[in-house]
């Protein structure tokens, strides 16, 4: 039974902070990391592996420490759970191609470093090409508003970002205000890797804030066809433990179902509000995740009512002066796709924590705070006592 | 980036809500929240927008975690992505601090 409670005795790698939130309620975390170690152990196959798909899911798992509570047979593991991460080599590339043109780009601070199939946009704006960071769609509207020049918004994320760029969309931005969308949607590529065979995902951790816009009804045409239980899980480490228990209740049973069990933010129906906006503004299409799949309906491109601000249809993109230029070697050794598939890990890479950190770093998994390797190298690795 | 961050209501304009995050009054968008609110309610925002109407008896659970989390390391990542999206509310007008 893994030490929840008394703070004094030893996880080495516990880290900092780790105690006073984890044990909010000890009793309960207790019990929870009690329950699912006796479910794993009655479904009496190893490993039992579950998969969820959002950074701020390893974040609170690596941080928290969680990992030392869960017990031998289960594998918990970070899929395609960073936008930056599976923006495709083309998407990075068709925004280096504009600022390299002269034009304004802006962009969320983890995109400035993927890198593109020559470069990143941190290395245009080294060079003189106009670059720079945001922290919303609406400070990027602004910038816009303050120059008669065309400003391009390379906009990524999920659903809860794509949201806010639709509402900016919507909002009667200014004529020189253009979006380069590289949004991707989660549940198409659930879909995906659950028919990976390589990997034998048996159930799906969704982000709660995600389904907090979507709903969790999202699933349920997903668990239908897939047989897989999926659970909507809050991020505290308590809201994780509790996910996870009934997750693995749900694989015991044999039970593929949708349970919500993070009801403070989701509802059946989600948001109405955004998903009108959200759908008014963006169509699903098919494309590339990096390093992953082609993904059916996986990203989100602007519709024709909006075609005066998509900046794929408003410039012209000439991708083809960039093939020439081969990836550095060391690009062409990174597994971060195989590690959003499930089917590695980052201490399998050779350049994890040497050739590959947080200050040059190789691939996008550790530019984003999101990242995979980003999130193990800050919080020690894959700490499994 | 997924993961938000939650602040109480001061005050309602039209779509635009004056908004205290942990001691920072900053202003936040309102065009897409799931409920009408009012000062006084807790909200979720996302990257400079409120997406949730956070239940009363539910809010005491959700501020705990960020309440951690900001008295985290400056290189912290979790603490940083809930800085920046404190930073992706406008800076209101009323001036930087509630
Ligand atoms: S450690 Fe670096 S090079 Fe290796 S998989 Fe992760 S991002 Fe790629």
């Amino acid at each position: 039974m893994p030490d929840l409670v008394s703070g004094s005795s030893a996880a080495p790698a516990r880290p900092r902070g780790a105690d006073e939130l984890k044990f909010r309620d000890p009793a309960r975390a207790r019990e929870l990391a009690g329950a699912i170690g006796h479910m794993v152990a009655q479904i009496g196959r190893t490993p039992v592996t579950v998969m969820h798909v959002c950074g701020s899911h390893e974040q609170a798992i690596a941080k928290f420490g969680l990992r030392q509570t869960f017990p031998e047979g289960l594998d918990v593991i970070m899929g395609p759970g960073c936008p930056v991460c599976v923006t495709d080599l083309p998407e990075v590339d068709e925004a280096v191609v504009l600022a390299e043109d002269g034009v304004r780009v802006v962009t969320y601070g983890d995109m400035l470093r993927v890198p593109g199939t020559a470069r990143s946009l941190a290395e245009v704006q080294s060079m003189g090409g106009q670059v720079d960071v945001v922290y919303s769609a609406a400070q990027a509207v602004e910038i816009a508003r303050d120059t008669t020049a065309p400003v391009v918004f390379f906009a990524s994320g999920f659903e809860t970002t794509a949201v806010a760029t639709a509402a900016i969309l919507v909002d009667d931005p200014p004529p020189n205000f253009f979006v380069l969308s590289a949004h991707k949607y989660i549940p198409p590529v659930m879909e995906i890797v659950a028919e990976m065979p390589e990997t034998r995902i048996e159930g799906f951790l969704a982000a709660g804030h995600a389904a907090t816009i979507t709903g969790w009804g999202i699933f349920e045409r997903f668990v239908d066809r897939h047989h897989i239980p999926v659970v909507v899980a809050g991020f505290e480490p308590l809201d994780i433990l509790a996910g996870l228990a009934q997750l693995v209740e749900l694989i015991r049973d044999g039970r593929p179902a949708v349970v919500n069990t993070f009801p403070r933010c989701v509802t059946r129906e989600g948001n109405r509000i955004a998903q009108q906006q959200l759908w008014r503004v963006f169509r699903t299409t098919g494309g590339n995740w990096r390093g992953i799949a082609h993904v059916p309906n996986g990203n989100l491109r602007l519709r024709d009512e909006f075609a005066r601000f998509d900046a794929r249809r408003q410039f012209r993109v000439d991708l083809k002066r960039l093939w020439s230029q081969a990836p550095a070697a060391l690009t062409q050794r990174c597994i971060c796709g195989d590690i959003m598939a499930g089917i590695s890990s980052p201490e399998k890479c050779a350049l994890f924590g040497k050739e590959c950190v947080p200050d040059a770093p190789v691939g996008a998994c550790m530019v984003s705070s999101e990242g995979t390797c980003r999130i193990w190298h800050q919080y020690g690795g894959h700490p499994k006592l | 980036m997924c993961l938000g961050v939650p602040g109480r209501v001061l005050e309602v304009n039209g779509q635009i809500a004056q908004v205290d995050f942990f001691g920072v009054r900053r202003e936040t968008r309102l065009d897409i929240i799931d409920e009408p609110v009012q000062p006084g309610d807790y909200v979720l925002n996302h990257v400079g927008f409120a997406i949730r109407r956070i239940p009363p008896h539910e809010i005491e659970e959700t501020l705990a975690l960020y309440e951690l989390l900001l008295h985290e390391a400056e290189h912290d990542i979790m603490a940083a992505d809930v800085r920046g999206e404190i930073d992706a509310t406008r800076a209101s007008a009323g001036g930087p601090d509630a």
